[in-house]
């Protein structure tokens, strides 16, 4: 069985990038057998082919059928209209979902980033950059339900007659000398320790990508400015940043996302409870925890989509001012 | 890029689309018998009990069982089935999930399948009834646990002058014994922690079940778990303060709300195994004692921990006695599967798992001498004595209001002023809200 | 080469300093020392809790619920392997080791190179509708995995693609795909557009263009790329478990580590030592292609 199973791995390693290869270089002999003036008319679409073909199937189809599923009653059978939305919509503990979800969208989002890039930079310039990416990374590499459980063990509360098992209570005890804090419990802090523990995750991300695009600035430009006699301070402010800005964009755009869709942490941690509910969290709780409301959870999803068009028009006026220079 | 180095690479593609069609994949292969694929919540030591208790089946028919586990059953068993794509059998999340899955007629009617005037002579007919809607049997069980029971150390407990060699009769005479330990020890008497993940505050709402069905009595209870009674009724704030009484007390429950709401009912009791003791009475269902060796690899049963059942309250209802348990129904009808359904509700199929230990059966055919040890025994004996025996009127709400009841608990005892308005909150969506 | 701010990561075409090393402050001295201590300090921050795992994978489960990790870092110490050896000796590791590789590294390698493909002509084809479609694209990233599987597992039984890789690998390719896309795009529009230019002219086609210029240039963007796809893709459950279900003999590690803990919780503490198992092979790939991020590396690519 395990040879067999080997044999097919082997296959697919050779295989799938033989197909890939093949494909292009296929579609695009096939169309230079076209007259000259039609190949660029024609070109785009093998490239970009693929693409839109498994994108459409996998999440523009759903995607609608979600549009279209949010206006029907949960059985299906009876139209609403925006009837779902209203009843999602006047809600408190959604109204408190929402309110959370804005709390992951900046503190999140800016923990991930600007840790990610603070880190990116100052360990391009030390002679242990390799190991130090490496530990910031691993919290990539864990599972969620692992990460689940680092957390516990971070955030774990005793009463304060008892020897604390926490990380962060046993400083918060014998440091500080205060009362042990029920972080995950405590409505002042809890959602705050959740989004900590996904930052914690998230930073490699963010500075791996940073630091990819870090290491395409060249060197002697940074140079000459320091020569010039700019400051650090300047080089990273009027230099850096400006330079990194694209690549900042897309990880700032893909993190408010990810906030916006923020599950796993909230599912694994407080299951949406204490006030610590998120939007995805909410519609995973209205498909499998309270009977399967397709119509409300189908409901949420929509104003999810609605709520990412300001990110999708910020990064529209990035590529026109893009293209203007270009 | 020449052409021969493209053909090359088309003729791979060719190899590579083979290889992915005729590849390793699911669904039932030919070698041998029919497999069946078959979903449950059961993992790990679990897992390898339901495998030993399939596997006479499997050899004695040549068939095989593809077995599944998943934690989120209930998520995974709504996508597969609401896609078309069920599995054959499945151990189904509870009979509130069961009837919701019946009622949108994806089970598989059992009327024809099990040989019904066995199932009656061997189950207790409570058994039977819970497993049917609309009249017509759709969910065998395959084991049950006993819940609510409370659990002691009889060591620890000597120096504070209570004995529970014989068991308080009433509830009152329990309050009075932890009275008792609280004034002789200046320590809590109880140990309650109800975080359990996504499920959070369940083990909380095991207390007001026990409260309820002595208090307002096994009629209005079963009319509870019908939902049929008003979660905003006088009985049931009365049976929710009842356990508030306790939880809420920091005289009686150890570590006060933080530690009750942030501790997982897995380890919710160590502080009675500790030295010196935090607490002494634990409640809870009869699965919790392999958690205790877990967490004490050194303690034993009726030397270092024993129990009894929830005490009455209203000498009226005096026996009624909560109980849970784990169903199984078929999905997709094949007679491999008709056949597996049949073995699972034997005697012979469920003293494997009793054997293994954690199961008690609901099959009366199921010897005594089957258990394990003298306190599984003694919870068999007392499902055996359970009069009536009455089913979790929680497993049995519809998947939302459980969920829901999971969550009144919990800010229950954040918030114990707010008892209405969670009462409320409940009935609304009892009501489809 | 003109330094416009959204030029980034430019690359110059004349010879960079390479390696890295050399005049940028690389090495300890005093001036530097706020850096070296700023970034210890924020690696140590970030190191704790993985080491809290890390010593509470060697302990033994009854001591991990009852007292903080730490306190195993003093004397009795009371260090196990049990953890591991459990997990070690779990039903079918070894397979679903080898079936976690089969779904990973094609689920990889396809929404990559789909990805390069679409992220080339969106940043240098002209067609219509490219940046309403590629906006399209990122807004897709907000679609929540749990809404697409019920209609995808539709699509896939009248494919026949239940519980086969090949459902699974395109199922992964359609997730990733968007933000795949998304930074490729970012990463090849930044290409200085003077070396099309100069590469049009002396005859090459698009389809050289992009082995030879545009695929070695973007080394770095490639390389983390794959490393998150990568990632994601081994350490999914959710997409394991609903289209793959079934046999367990396609069963990813993912799923057999899932069920070490049973259905009331017990054994999680296996779930320490099964985190460090299941995270050395993703961290092998980081760190092999890690050897990409190195300045001047793209540089050198342009004369090859």
């Amino acid at each position: 069985m395990d040879v067999l199973r080997i044999t097919f791995l082997l296959g697919a390693v050779i295989g799938v990038p033989a197909v890939l290869v093949a494909y292009i270089v296929g579609a695009d002999l096939l169309i230079r057998l076209l007259p000259a003036k039609l190949q660029p008319a024609f070109r785009p679409w093998i490239w970009v082919g693929p693409s839109l073909i498994l994108v459409g199937l996998f999440l523009v189809y759903p995607a609608v059928s979600t549009l279209w599923i949010s206006l029907l009653s949960n059985d299906g059978h009876r139209f609403l209209g925006l009837g779902n939305y209203g009843t999602v919509l006047s809600d408190n503990s959604v109204l408190i979902a929402i309110r959370n979800n804005i709390y992951w969208l900046v503190l999140y989002t800016g923990l991930v980033l600007v840790f990610g890039l603070v880190l990116a930079v100052l360990a391009d310039r030390v002679p242990y950059e390799g190991p130090v990416k490496s530990l910031i990374f691993m919290p990539m590499a864990i599972s969620f339900v692992a990460a689940g459980v680092i957390w516990k063990f971070m955030y774990s509360y005793q009463p304060a007659i008892a020897t604390q098992t926490g990380t962060l209570n046993a400083v918060v005890t014998s440091v500080f000398r205060q009362q042990p804090i029920a972080w995950l419990i405590d409505h002042r802090v809890n959602n705050l320790a959740l989004i900590i523990a996904a930052a914690w995750i998230w930073t490699g991300f963010a500075m791996v990508i940073t630091s990819a695009a870090l290491k395409g600035i060249p060197g002697e430009l940074l140079e000459a400015a320091r020569v010039d006699g700019a400051t650090e301070i300047q080089v990273f402010f009027r230099m850096i940043i400006p330079l990194l800005a694209p690549t900042l964009t897309v990880i700032g755009t893909t993190l408010v996302i990810f906030a916006l869709k923020a599950f796993d942490i909230v599912y694994v941690m407080t299951n949406g409870n204490y006030d610590t509910d998120v939007m995805a969290r909410r519609m995973y709780g209205e498909l499998f925890n309270y009977g399967f409301r397709v119509g409300r959870a189908s409901a949420i999803a929509v104003l999810l989509l609605i709520a990412v068009v300001p990110v999708l028009i910020f990064n529209l006026r990035r590529f026109q001012s893009q293209e203007a220079i270009r | 890029m020449g052409s021969s180095r493209l053909g090359r690479a088309f003729s791979v593609a060719v190899l590579v689309g083979l290889l992915a069609a005729c590849g390793p994949g699911a669904g039932s292969s030919t070698s041998g018998g029919t497999h069946l694929h078959v979903i449950a919540t059961w993992a790990a030591d679990e897992q390898a009990s339901f495998k030993a208790m399939v596997k006479p089946w499997e050899d004695q028919t040549g068939n095989k069982v593809d077995y599944e586990a998943s934690r989120d059953l209930n998520a995974l068993l709504t996508t597969r089935v609401q896609a078309g794509t069920p599995p054959d059998l499945a151990g189904l999340p509870g009979p509130g999930q069961m009837a919701e899955f019946a009622k949108a007629g994806k089970l598989v009617n059992l009327d024809n399948v099990v040989d019904m005037s066995a199932m009656n002579a061997q189950y207790g007919a409570n058994w039977v009834k819970l497993g049917s809607v609309g009249g017509h049997l759709v969910g065998i069980f395959i084991k049950t646990s006993i819940k609510g029971l409370i659990y002691y150390d009889p060591k620890t407990l000597s120096s504070t002058g209570v004995d529970f060699s014989t068991p308080p009769k009433t509830y009152d005479e329990l309050t009075a014994d932890a009275n008792k330990i609280q004034s002789a020890t200046h320590k809590t008497p109880w140990c309650i922690g109800v975080e359990s993940g996504a499920a959070s505050g369940w083990p909380g709402t095991d207390w007001i079940k026990d409260f309820f069905l002595r208090q307002a009595g096994p009629a209005k209870y079963e009319l509870w778990g019908a939902g049929q009674e008003p979660w905003n009724s006088p009985e049931m704030k009365t049976a929710w303060q009842s356990f508030g009484a306790v939880v809420n007390s920091s005289k009686l429950t150890y570590g006060g709300k933080n530690y009750v709401l942030s501790t997982n009912f897995g380890t919710a009791f160590d502080p009675m195994f500790q030295s010196p003791p935090g607490c002494y009475l634990h409640h809870q269902a009869s699965f919790i004692t392999s958690f205790f060796t877990h967490d004490f690899p050194n303690i034993k049963p009726v030397q270092d921990f024993g129990f009894f059942g929830f005490p009455d309250i209203n000498a009226q209802y005096s026996g009624a006695q909560v109980v849970a348990g784990d169903l199984f129904g078929i999905f997709k009808d094949s007679p491999a599967a008709r056949s597996l359904l049949k073995y699972l509700t034997t005697a012979q199929a469920q003293q494997i798992w009793v054997k293994r230990g954690g199961a008690v059966s609901p099959n009366k055919q199921v010897p005594l001498s089957a258990y394990p040890d003298a306190l599984s025994k003694q919870s068999a004996q007392l499902l055996l004595a359970a009069n009536p025996p009455e089913f979790d009127a929680g497993d049995l709400q519809t998947n939302a209001l459980q969920t829901a009841f999971f969550a009144g608990v919990v800010s229950y005892i954040q918030n114990p002023g707010q008892l209405d308005s969670i009462l409320n909150d409940l009935e609304k969506k009892r009501n489809g809200g | 080469m003109s330094v416009a701010p959204v030029a980034a990561p430019a690359v110059a075409p004349t010879p960079l300093v390479t390696e890295g090393k050399g005049p940028r402050g690389r090495g300890f001295t005093l001036g530097s020392l706020p850096l070296h201590l700023a970034l210890v300090l924020l690696t140590v921050i970030w190191v704790v809790p993985t080491l809290g795992l890390l010593v509470s994978s060697f302990r033994p489960g009854f001591l991990t619920a009852r007292t903080g990790w730490w306190t195993a870092l003093a004397p009795p110490f009371q260090f196990t392997l049990q953890n591991y050896r459990d997990v070690l000796d779990s039903y079918n590791l070894l397979g679903s080791f080898i079936n976690s590789l089969t779904i990973a590294i094609p689920a990889t390698v396809i929404p990559i190179a789909i990805a390069a493909f679409a992220a080339y002509a969106f940043a240098w084809m002209k067609f219509p509708a490219r940046n309403i479609l590629f906006l399209a694209l990122i807004g897709l990233l907000a679609v929540p995995l749990q809404v697409t599987l019920i209609p995808v597992l539709q699509l896939f039984k009248s494919f026949g693609l239940n519980g086969t890789f090949l459902g699974v690998w395109l199922a992964h390719t359609g997730y990733g795909l968007p933000f795949s896309i998304y930074l490729l795009r970012n990463f090849f529009g930044a290409l200085p557009s003077d070396l099309f230019e100069s590469a049009s002219i002396d005859g090459a086609s698009p389809l050289t263009m992009f082995f030879r210029l545009v695929l070695p240039l973007s080394v770095p963007a490639l390389a983390s790329l794959a490393i998150f796809q990568f990632l994601w893709t081994w350490n999914d459950l959710l997409v394991a478990l609903v289209y793959l279900g079934g046999d367990p003999s396609v069963a990813p590690m993912t799923v057999t580590i899932a069920n070490l803990v049973n259905s009331l919780g017990q054994g999680y503490e296996l779930l320490t030592a099964a985190a460090f198992l299941s995270m050395a092979l993703p961290l092998i790939v980081f760190l092999a292609l890690q050897r990409y991020f190195v300045r001047g590396m793209t540089a050198g690519a342009v004369k090859g």
